[in-house]
C-alpha cells in the first residue's frame, strides 16, 4: 500500500490537513491542491490512483473539475460535499464521480470510500466469479449461490445484481441503474427499481430488510458492498 | 336607537368616517323626529338647537367610543409584542444553550488535552476525546435542524416526489439511528401488500428520523417503539407510537409550534423537530396528528394522499 497516492482538491485547509493526516497515517502518500487549477495541474503533472474532489471550490465549481478530469483521467474520483444536497451528488456521480461523502465525515466512512474507490480503479474488467461471505456469484455460468443453496433469479434479477457485482463499492444512481437494466426509456420509472431491489434483497440477503450487501443511499441509489 | 348604532359603528371604524355617521345620523333624527316632519326643515330656533346638541352628544359619543377602541387596541398589541418578545427569549435561551453546550465541551476538553506538561491518565484523554466526539455529533444535528427550520421558512423547499418503499424508507432511517436505539426495543408491523407511494424519500426519512428520535429522547430506558404503516383509500398512513408517558393533554396542540418546548421537558432539544416533521408533511399536502394512548403513551400519525403502485401490477420478467 505504500506507493498508493492519493490528491486531495479542497480549499479548505482544516479539511487538507484532517484528510492528510487520516490518510498518510493509513499508510497513503498524500498530495494537496486548494483550488481547481492547481488540482488540474496537480493530478495532469503526477496522476494520483484517487482523487478526492470537493465540489465547492473558490475558482470553478467541483463539477467542473470533474468534467475537465474525466476527459482523461480514468481512475476514481471521490466528491467530498458540504451539501447533503442529493441533486448535486447525483448530478456529480452521473457525470464520472465514483462516490461520494458529505462533511461531516466519520473516518471509518471516508476510509471505507477510499478503500472501495482504490479497489475499483483496480478491478480487471473480464473477472467474472466472486464470491462475498457466503454469497458466491458466477456471471458467465448464470450461477447464483447463497452457502450451498442455489438462488433462481429472473432475467431481470440477474442483470441487476451483475450490475451491482461489477461496480461493487460503487454508488449506482436511480437513473444508471434504469438505463443499464431496462433501458433508456425507463429512467424515471423508479418503482420498477424499488420492487426488484425488494425481490433481490429477498434472495441474496439473510434478512431482507437489514440488507448487508444492497445498501440503500436514501435519494441518491443504492450500493452494492461486501462485508468487510 | 341612532345612538346604539352609532357605538356600535365607532368601535369599528376610524374618527373621520364615524363624525360622518353622527352627522348622517343627526340629518335621519332631524328628517324622521322634528316638525314637520319627512323634511330637513327646522322651522324654531328650539329644534335647530335641540338638533345641534344631538349632533354634539353623538360627536362625543362616538369619539369617546373610538377612544376605547384604541385604547384596546394599543393594549393588545403590546400583549401581542410581549409575547412575541418571550418567544424570542426562549427561542435564544434554548439555541445559545443547545449551542453552546457542545461548544463548552469541545474547546473545554481539548484545552486540557492540548495543556502543557498535563499529567493526564490514557483512561482520562480517552473519555475527554469521547466527550468531544458526542459534542460535535450533537452541534450537527442542531445545525441540520435549524438549516432545515430555515429551508421551511423560506419556503425554499422542493418536493421531489418519487416511488418509495417505505418498508425500505423505515428500515433506512432506523440504521441512521443505531446508536441511539440500543436501550429501546422497536416494533415493525408493515400492512400486507402494502403498495408503492410517491413520496419525497428525503424528506420522509427526516420525519421518521424526528418522530423516532423524539420518541427515544423522552421515554424511559426499555420502553418498545411502534411503527405501523398501511394503504387506507390511497392515503399513506404512518404511525409511530411509544409506550412512555405520553403528552400532557393541554400541552398536545402546542407540541407542533417552532421553538415550543414541553413544560418541565428535559434538556436536550431546541423544540424544532416536530415542527420541522410538521412542515415537510404539510410540503405534502399531509396531516400529522398527535395522541395519547388509553394505555399509556403518545402516538403521532401520518396521513398523506399520494399515487400508490401495487407490486403485483409488474409482471414478474
Amino acid at each position: 500500500m505504500n506507493n498508493v497516492n492519493i490528491l486531495v482538491i479542497d480549499d479548505e485547509a482544516q479539511i487538507r490537513k484532517l484528510l492528510h493526516i487520516i490518510l498518510q497515517s493509513n499508510g497513503y502518500q498524500v498530495a494537496e491542491a486548494v483550488n481547481a487549477k492547481d488540482g488540474l495541474t496537480a493530478a495532469a503533472n503526477h496522476p494520483p490512483d484517487l482523487i478526492l474532489l470537493d465540489l465547492g471550490l473558490p475558482d470553478e465549481t467541483g463539477h467542473v473539475v470533474l468534467k475537465k478530469l474525466r476527459e482523461w483521467y480514468t481512475k476514481s474520483i471521490v466528491i467530498i460535499s458540504v451539501q447533503s444536497n442529493e441533486t448535486d451528488i447525483v448530478n456529480a456521480l452521473d457525470n464520472g464521480a465514483n462516490d461520494y461523502i458529505v462533511k461531516p465525515f466519520r473516518t471509518g466512512e471516508l476510509l471505507a470510500r477510499v478503500r472501495s474507490a482504490l479497489r475499483f480503479s483496480n478491478v480487471p474488467d473480464d473477472e467474472s466469479v466472486f464470491q462475498f461471505n457466503n454469497l458466491f456469484i458466477d456471471l458467465s455460468a448464470r450461477l447464483v449461490k447463497k452457502g450451498d443453496e442455489i438462488i433462481k433469479l429472473t432475467a431481470t434479477e440477474f442483470s441487476l445484481l451483475a450490475l451491482f457485482v461489477k461496480n461493487e463499492g460503487k454508488v449506482l444512481t436511480h437513473h444508471y441503474l434504469l438505463n443499464q437494466v431496462w433501458g433508456s426509456g425507463y429512467t424515471n420509472q423508479t418503482q420498477y427499481l424499488r420492487v426488484y431491489i425488494a425481490q433481490l434483497r429477498k434472495k441474496i440477503e439473510e434478512d431482507s430488510n437489514r440488507p448487508v450487501h444492497i445498501i440503500t443511499e436514501s435519494g441518491v441509489g443504492y450500493r452494492f458492498i461486501i462485508m468487510e | 336607537m341612532l345612538l346604539v348604532t352609532l357605538s356600535f359603528l365607532s368601535l369599528f371604524l376610524n374618527i373621520l368616517p364615524v363624525i360622518a355617521a353622527a352627522l348622517v345620523s343627526t340629518f335621519i333624527w332631524n328628517f324622521f323626529f322634528i316638525p314637520p316632519r319627512f323634511t330637513f326643515h327646522v322651522n324654531s330656533a328650539e329644534d335647530f338647537f335641540l338638533l345641534i346638541g344631538y349632533f354634539v352628544i353623538a360627536v362625543v359619543h362616538s369619539a369617546l367610543a373610538y377612544r376605547i377602541k384604541q385604547k384596546e387596541k394599543r393594549v393588545q398589541e403590546e400583549k401581542q409584542q410581549a409575547n412575541m418578545l418571550k418567544l424570542y427569549d426562549t427561542l435564544l435561551n434554548s439555541l445559545s444553550h443547545e449551542l453552546r453546550t457542545p461548544i463548552a465541551t469541545i474547546i473545554g476538553a481539548t484545552d486540557n488535552l492540548l495543556m502543557p506538561g498535563g499529567k493526564l491518565s490514557d483512561e482520562d484523554r480517552r473519555s475527554l476525546l469521547l466527550e468531544v466526539s458526542v459534542a460535535s455529533l450533537r452541534l450537527n444535528q442542531q445545525v441540520e435542524n435549524l438549516l432545515n427550520m430555515s429551508r421551511l421558512e423560506s419556503g425554499f423547499i422542493r418536493v421531489k416526489m418519487d416511488w418509495c418503499d417505505v418498508n425500505e424508507l423505515v428500515y433506512a432511517t432506523l440504521k441512521h439511528l443505531e446508536e441511539n436505539l440500543k436501550k429501546h426495543t422497536i416494533q415493525i408491523n408493515m400492512a400486507e401488500d402494502l403498495p408503492l407511494f410517491k413520496l419525497d424519500s428525503g424528506l420522509m426519512e427526516q420525519v421518521l428520523f424526528n418522530l423516532i428520535f423524539n420518541a427515544i429522547h423522552y421515554t424511559p430506558e426499555n420502553s418498545q417503539i411502534i411503527i405501523n404503516a398501511a394503504c387506507v383509500d390511497g392515503n399513506c398512513i404512518i404511525t409511530v407510537e411509544d409506550n412512555g408517558k405520553g403528552f400532557p393533554p393541554e400541552e398536545i396542540e402546542r407540541v407542533f409550534d417552532k421553538f415550543y418546548r414541553l413544560r418541565f421537558s428535559k434538556t436536550g432539544g431546541t423544540g424544532l423537530g416536530l415542527s420541522i416533521a410538521k412542515g415537510f408533511v404539510e410540503a405534502h399536502h399531509g396531516t400529522i396528528q398527535l395522541q395519547n394512548i388509553a394505555t399509556g403513551g403518545a402516538k403521532f400519525s401520518i396521513k398523506i394522499l399520494t399515487g400508490t403502485s401495487y407490486l403485483n401490477e409488474i409482471k414478474n420478467e
